[in-house]
């Protein structure tokens, strides 16, 4: 399956598995789906049959509350089956509405409260060090989520210890919550912040694969500093209707909408 | 003998690194203050200081212990249990990661810091935490044996450590925490004066004064608030009815609080009212500065009060009397 493929099905089964549960945040799983397709279709090293190998590149998706995504693309790496995809937040299932490293094979991490991501993956990137591993770690936050000032902790952590097998996406929406995030908290000029740190700043659009591929491999490039790459994305992307609306945060489409959104994501 | 419990587990730590090269220790800018500066010169390439950042030092620690180390994480407990709670809860003890909090500088004997250094209420946090464990030393081998336990044990491990020294209690070697169990420190019939933390000399004054009056008071050190030894305080219970509990923590929801728990609605033979629980510790209110045992004082831990409270409990009819004698 090539990667625009991947990212279209992980589209629909992250849609399916949120209308299934009846809740969700759906938008903020769309927004970051071709960032999860290109980790795992083409940049990570892993083995779902050795989900805890120990040298595998890992990811850490800190915006927990964007999981539906992240199980659609595991269960198509055959982590788990992808009926499992129905059991979203159910109670028999093991697929939990925040994401949980013990119960979710194929999870490095669980989160859900804000901000703590960037942290644990910088102590998995320095593990690597340590323990004479070599692996990257990747994270995934979301743009409402760099409020949290543990975010700036952690990469003033990553500046001071060289991590230069981290790379952190700024899932950048411009959305969260209760509304806009430059109304909520302001957090511009982000990439003269994010230099400012010590890091290697890119920004690219975060729903293009290519610009995500080149991004990529302009970390692989870097022996020095960590990278963060300011993904500028659509939240809801692929469906017209929920796209960049701050009305979709934790809204559950009807049955309508449910059937007009895979319609469109179907049609892609 | 007296020792500094947290220059014990600076002590300990470097040896377990020479055994276990797993063994990771993060600090919080406080490497002088909880004794970690040893294990710093010795293992630099496993020690790492995060600075005044202890939201993302808990983090880190569970990324390093996600893949497969064994990481000792030290600072005051108000800036871990208080300041971290939300990442020891949400980052290390729902993923059930080998992260082991070594909590120095507890309870009001911080001294002249004051209340905002004066951590009453991380023993209450801490044990409301599933898969966490909470051990409270209560001298220099009771520390060495809870950092070898923690290091053994799989998941969060919380140790309690204060700031001053404390008398030596029990001979080199003697302690192994492998069985979870406490300690009877002395046989006796009127109550039971079970305390966790440094209190072996306090309790030791505590029953020789009541053995001067004529009253056997047993003294058992409990170590293990979580899970706390309920066999043995179910029965004390039952052996001596008036359970006396001694902590350097707010008598809400700590140690006295998960042995009024473990005793509420238990069935004891014999008992027609169920035991009483007498809890000495922090009254609900905020510490200040001072010097340690004057504020030790202030609190109510000195013999003569735990002396008349345990008369109060069980011969009220005498305390005027006692309360005159032991002036």
């Amino acid at each position: 399956m090539d990667t625009y493929e991947f990212a279209r099905q992980i589209r629909i089964l992250a849609l399916k598995s949120v209308y299934s549960a009846g809740c969700g945040h759906i938008t903020s799983a769309l927004s970051c789906a071709d960032i999860i397709a290109v980790l795992y279709n083409e940049k990570m090293d892993y083995d779902p049959s050795f989900p805890d190998y120990p040298d595998r590149d890992r990811l850490v998706l800190s915006k927990g509350h964007a999981c539906p995504a992240l199980y659609a693309a595991l269960a198509l790496k055959g982590f788990f089956d992808v009926a499992e995809l129905d059991n979203l937040r159910d109670i028999s299932g093991f697929l939990e509405g925040m994401p949980s490293m013990v119960l979710t094979p194929g999870v490095d991490m669980s989160s859900g409260s804000l901000g703590m991501g960037v942290s644990s993956a910088a102590g998995m990137a320095l593990a690597a060090r340590i323990n004479k591993r070599d692996y990257n770690v990747y994270a995934i936050v979301g743009d409402g989520e760099i409020n949290e000032g543990q975010i700036w902790e952690s990469f003033l952590f990553a500046a001071h210890n060289k991590l230069d097998n981290l790379c952190v996406f700024i899932d950048k929406n411009g959305l969260q919550l209760s509304g806009r995030t430059d109304d909520i908290l302001n957090t511009s000029p982000l990439a003269d912040k994010l230099l400012s740190f010590g890091a290697k700043a890119l920004e690219i659009d975060g729903n293009n694969i290519s610009e995500i591929q080149n991004a990529l491999s302009d970390f692989d490039e870097e022996k020095e500093r960590f990278t963060v790459i300011i993904a500028n994305t659509l939240k809801g992307k692929g469906v017209s209707f929920m796209e960049d609306s701050p009305l979709w945060h934790g809204r559950v489409p009807d049955e309508n909408e449910y059937i007009k959104a895979l319609d469109e994501l179907e049609r892609r | 003998m007296k020792s500094m419990l947290r220059r014990i587990y600076g002590n300990e730590i470097v040896e377990l690194a020479c055994e276990n090269d797993k063994v990771i220790v993060l600090d919080g800018d406080l490497t002088t203050s909880t004794k970690t500066a040893d294990f710093a010169k010795k293992f630099p390439e496993r020690f790492f200081n995060c600075g005044i950042a202890e939201q993302n030092m808990v983090s880190v620690a569970a990324g390093l212990a996600s893949a497969g180390n064994i990481v000792f994480v030290s600072s005051f407990a108000m800036f871990l249990a208080g300041r971290a709670y939300d990442q020891i809860r949400n980052n290390v003890a729902y993923t059930n990661l080998n992260v082991k909090f070594i909590a120095t500088h507890a309870g009001i004997s911080v001294g002249q810091d004051g209340a905002t250094h004066q951590c009453v209420e991380d023993i209450s946090l801490m044990r409301a935490i599933p898969k966490m464990t909470v051990i409270v030393p209560s001298d220099a081998e009771q520390t060495r044996a809870a950092v070898r336990y923690a290091a053994a044990h799989e998941g969060p491990v919380y140790i309690r450590l204060g700031r001053v020294s404390t008398k030596d209690c029990y001979s080199e070697k003697s302690i192994n925490f492998a069985l979870k169990k406490s300690f009877l420190r002395k046989e006796g019939d009127i109550a039971t004066l079970v305390y966790c933390g440094p209190f072996c000399e306090l309790a030791e004054q505590v029953s020789d004064i009541m053995a001067n009056l004529g009253l056997a008071v047993r003294v058992v050190d409990m170590p293990f608030v979580k899970p706390l030894d309920e066999r043995e305080v179910l029965r004390c219970a039952e052996d001596t009815g008036l359970l006396v509990t001694l902590e350097e923590h707010s008598v809400l929801g700590g140690f006295g609080g998960a042995v009024c728990e473990c005793v509420s609605g238990a069935k004891l033979s014999g008992r027609r009212n169920g035991p009483e629980v007498l809890r000495i510790g922090v009254p609900d209110m905020f510490g200040k500065s001072g010097r340690p045992e004057e504020l030790m004082s202030l609190y109510g831990f000195t013999a003569k009060n735990i002396v008349l409270q345990i008369i109060s409990a069980c011969m009220p009819e005498y305390v005027n009397d006692i309360s005159q004698f032991l002036t």
